[in-house]
């Protein structure tokens, strides 16, 4: 589903990403993680090309996202992405968050965005804050609109850029429960979260980045028990004992 | 000293005709002007934001342009200079047969110059929207087209009510700089009046009473528009 290789990225002088290369197949989940400034988020907006990188290749679903006149926009309907600080759009309610591109990129009609976007508020539990504004919203119920916003559009796969950092702690939970909820359902998942009880329970790897380079590619099993390098153990004696 | 005062003037024939087509002239450049204004700004503003360097460039020399060479000149350069730099044919109809000489030209400079300053506002709006929002909408699916109409213009123009409240305010104001290619506008006439009547306190107090006038009101409507574009629980930045 997604193939990065050799992937580099320089901003100006400063090499932000080194040779990376790792893989998400369709339906599986793999968590990123990594010390701050290690380049994960710049990672995953290189996947749907809100990062331009100068070497190496990604191909998601056979597009060349790399490619020059790749179509970036096309691809990106197809791709959810849930951020940090939510990013919901705050001139619109959360119906409009919700139905906005579902009308004007995939054409749908009124009725169907909008039954869309009410079946999956109902499984968020959000179904009483459709007609409100983001801003009325705690952070956990916008990260589960946003969650929502990029559900609607039927992705083929979904990106989380630490979606849980922004949150204060009795919010991560009901944020977390969605996620694991999704990658139940078989979604294909490329997660950048610190939270390493939600990759125990759902991620099929964990990717361990340092540096601007991938460190650590592997099954989640063995990255816990058996971490190979001296920088992930290093990371996970760090942000396991607090 | 002896002033003989006569606010009474001021209601008289053909003072207070005057006075109003002088009010007359002063909305129509002001207000054709800030319509100029709007639509050059909004566009050489949202050049400046965008991905594509030679657009960004000339929109950025625009503004540089127009916002520092002093109104007066740039009004004197329309009237003066600018119809001898034409093809002939078209100088000498600017000349003789262009209708409202003096009105078209005030509104074309008052109108390219006030875009330079709109354009700074529409930009500066954009920028404060930020980059994460802007990712989100592409993310989302959105092209730049549609990023620029759905989400980044009509965040940024809630943002900007507020300064731009303030160039409308100056719109006004400057339009008084039309009296030097002679327009007849509020200024002028009330400068006509002290002339003919020596009145001049009682002629100036009542330019600036309407000028204060003119602002209260538009003040007034700005803020009305402020608080029904409000975004709810959205400061603007994060
Ligand atoms: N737009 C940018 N320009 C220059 N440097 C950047 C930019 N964005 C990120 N960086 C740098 O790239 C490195 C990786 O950033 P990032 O991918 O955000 O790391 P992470 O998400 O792992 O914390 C950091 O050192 C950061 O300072
Ligand atoms: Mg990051």
């Amino acid at each position: 589903m997604i193939e990065i290789e050799n992937l580099s990225k320089w901003y100006g002088d400063f090499q932000v990403l080194t040779d990376c290369s790792t893989k998400v197949a369709k339906g599986e989940v793999v968590v990123v993680c990594g010390p701050s400034g290690s380049g994960k988020s710049t990672l995953i907006k290189c996947v749907n090309g809100l990062e331009p990188a100068q070497k190496g290749s990604i191909l998601v679903d056979g597009t060349e996202v790399t490619a020059r006149g790749a179509d970036l926009t096309k691809l990106r309907a197809r791709i959810g992405m849930v951020f940090q600080h939510f990013e919901l759009y705050p001139h619109m309610t959360v119906r409009e968050n919700l139905c906005l591109a579902q009308q004007k990129v995939l054409d749908r009609s009124r009725d169907e965005a909008v039954a869309k976007a009410e079946t999956l508020l109902n499984r968020v539990g959000l179904t009483q804050h459709i007609d409100k504004h983001p801003g009325a919203l705690s952070g956990g119920q916008q990260q589960r609109v946003a969650i929502s916003r990029a559900l609607a559009m039927d992705p083929i796969a979904m990106l989380f850029d630490e979606p849980t950092s922004a949150l204060d702690p009795e919010m991560i939970n009901e944020v977390l429960d969605v996620m694991v909820e999704l990658a139940s359902d078989g979604m294909t998942m490329m997660v950048v979260t610190h939270e390493m009880g939600f990759a125990r329970k759902v991620a099929d790897r964990v990717v361990f980045m340092d540096a601007g380079a991938i460190v650590e590619d592997r099954p989640t099993e063995q990255f816990f028990s058996a971490p190979e390098s001296d920088r992930a153990k290093d990371f996970l004696s760090k942000i396991l004992n607090h | 000293m002896d002033y003989n005062w006569n606010w009474g003037v001021l209601f008289t024939d053909p003072y207070l005709d005057w006075l109003v087509m002088g009010v007359q002239w002063t909305f129509a450049v002001a207000l054709t002007a800030w319509v100029l204004a709007l639509i050059v700004g909004i566009l050489v503003g949202v050049g400046r934001t965008l991905p594509s360097r030679p657009i960004a460039f000339i929109c950025t020399a625009y503004v540089e342009l127009f916002r520092n060479v002093p109104l007066l000149v740039q009004m004197f350069l329309w009237y003066f200079v600018m119809p001898e730099l034409v093809p002939d044919d078209m100088g000498r109809w600017i000349k003789r047969d262009m209708p409202n000489p003096e009105y078209v030209t005030a509104v074309i400079a008052l109108g390219l110059y006030t875009a330079s300053r709109v354009a700074e506002q529409v930009r500066a709006g954009i920028s404060a929207v930020g980059q994460g929002l802007t990712n989100a909408s592409y993310a989302n699916g959105f092209s730049v087209a549609q990023t620029y109409r759905y989400i980044l213009l009509p965040i940024s123009f809630r943002l900007i009510v507020p300064p731009m409240t303030s160039e409308f305010l100056t719109i006004f104001k400057n339009s008084s700089l039309a009296l030097t290619i002679g327009l007849l506008e509020l200024t002028a006439q009330s400068q006509q009046i002290a002339e003919y009547t020596f009145n001049g306190f009682e002629a100036y107090t009542a330019a600036t009473v309407i000028y204060v006038c003119i602002a209260l009101l538009a003040t007034i409507i700005m803020q009305v528009a402020e608080r029904y574009t409000r975004i709810p629980g959205y400061m603007g930045s994060r």
